[in-house]
């Protein structure tokens, strides 16, 4: 059974190197807790996206690791959090296309597909925390229609 | 300790010319600015070198994120201005996977299995057949 050790840990998002210990900690503890090689990829890309985002638009930030548990299930918690401007409508912030910054506006949108669960709670002028779980061997998240 | 943590992030990325093609190979992880200057250095060296064609080797890429997709379909519309066609080698099955559910197909980017495939594209279609990103019939 999986332990916490090289899951858990706090990391700096200041630079687009934090990033790639951000991705690094992430393949890591993925690959500790069980995860597919598809799964990784997926929590990775996510966790850049959503990394990136504190960056750019919250002016930097930290994100926290857990393991966590359901019944029997394992997961991995990733929580991105930011003191920055905050954002106003959320609605439209995880809309595909919508970007205030400069970018493909695939972030938010983007990462939430990737993983099995995806809170956002921001307040405009006080910060944004965005928090995914995904756990190991779950079911197909079912899929929109295209 | 995993041996992800000992793999050097890659901060230069290096630009060969082979005849007329210029190759890359990203691997490992990859700064942001790292990917932005390899854009412009590619630009450049199209520019200097008169080179035809471009090949981005993907296989050592364990992610391709919205940042570096965007980048990727930068270089291939720069260079077909610059008159040279790019086609990307070697993505991985779970990238693929990624990217699609990410929201990013990359429609105007050509892609082949690996370098060698790339390589027999840009001579088979040949430079001013036509087909870039933005031939006429292109959405």
């Amino acid at each position: 059974m999986p332990t916490s050790a090289g899951v858990e840990a706090c990391l700096p998002i200041r630079s687009d190197m934090d990033l790639v210990w951000v991705r690094q900690h992430v393949r890591q503890a993925a690959s500790l807790l069980g995860f597919g090689l598809v799964e990784q990829t997926k929590l990775v890309t996510a966790a850049s996206e959503l990394a990136r985002n504190t960056l750019v638009h919250g002016g930097g930030g930290r994100m926290d690791s857990a393991r966590v548990t359901r019944n029997r299930a394992v997961g991995l918690q990733l929580a991105f959090c930011d003191e920055g401007p905050g954002i106003a409508d959320l609605e439209q912030a995880l809309s595909d296309g919508y970007t205030s910054g400069g970018g493909l506006g695939m972030g938010l949108g983007g990462a939430r597909r990737l993983v099995h669960e995806f809170s956002l709670e921001s307040t405009v002028g006080v910060g944004t925390t965005v928090t995914v779980v995904s756990w190991v061997s779950a079911p197909p998240r079912p899929r929109e229609e295209f | 300790m995993s041996e992800h943590f000992d793999r050097p992030a890659s901060a230069h990325v290096p630009v060969l010319r082979l005849g007329d093609v210029l190759l890359v190979t990203l691997q490992g992880d990859l700064y942001d600015s790292a990917a932005q200057q390899l854009q412009e250095d590619i630009g450049a060296t199209i520019a200097t070198s008169g080179v035809t064609g471009v090949v981005i080797d993907i296989s050592g890429m364990e992610i391709v994120d919205s940042f570096l997709g965007r980048v990727l379909a930068e270089i291939a519309a720069q260079s077909s201005l610059l008159a040279a066609r790019t086609v990307v080698a070697g993505m991985r099955p779970a990238v693929a996977i990624t990217l699609v559910e990410l929201g990013l197909t990359l429609p105007g980017l050509r892609t082949a299995l690996n370098t060698e495939a790339a390589m027999d594209l840009l001579a088979r279609t040949g430079p001013g057949s036509g087909d870039g990103p933005f031939a006429a019939g292109h959405p």
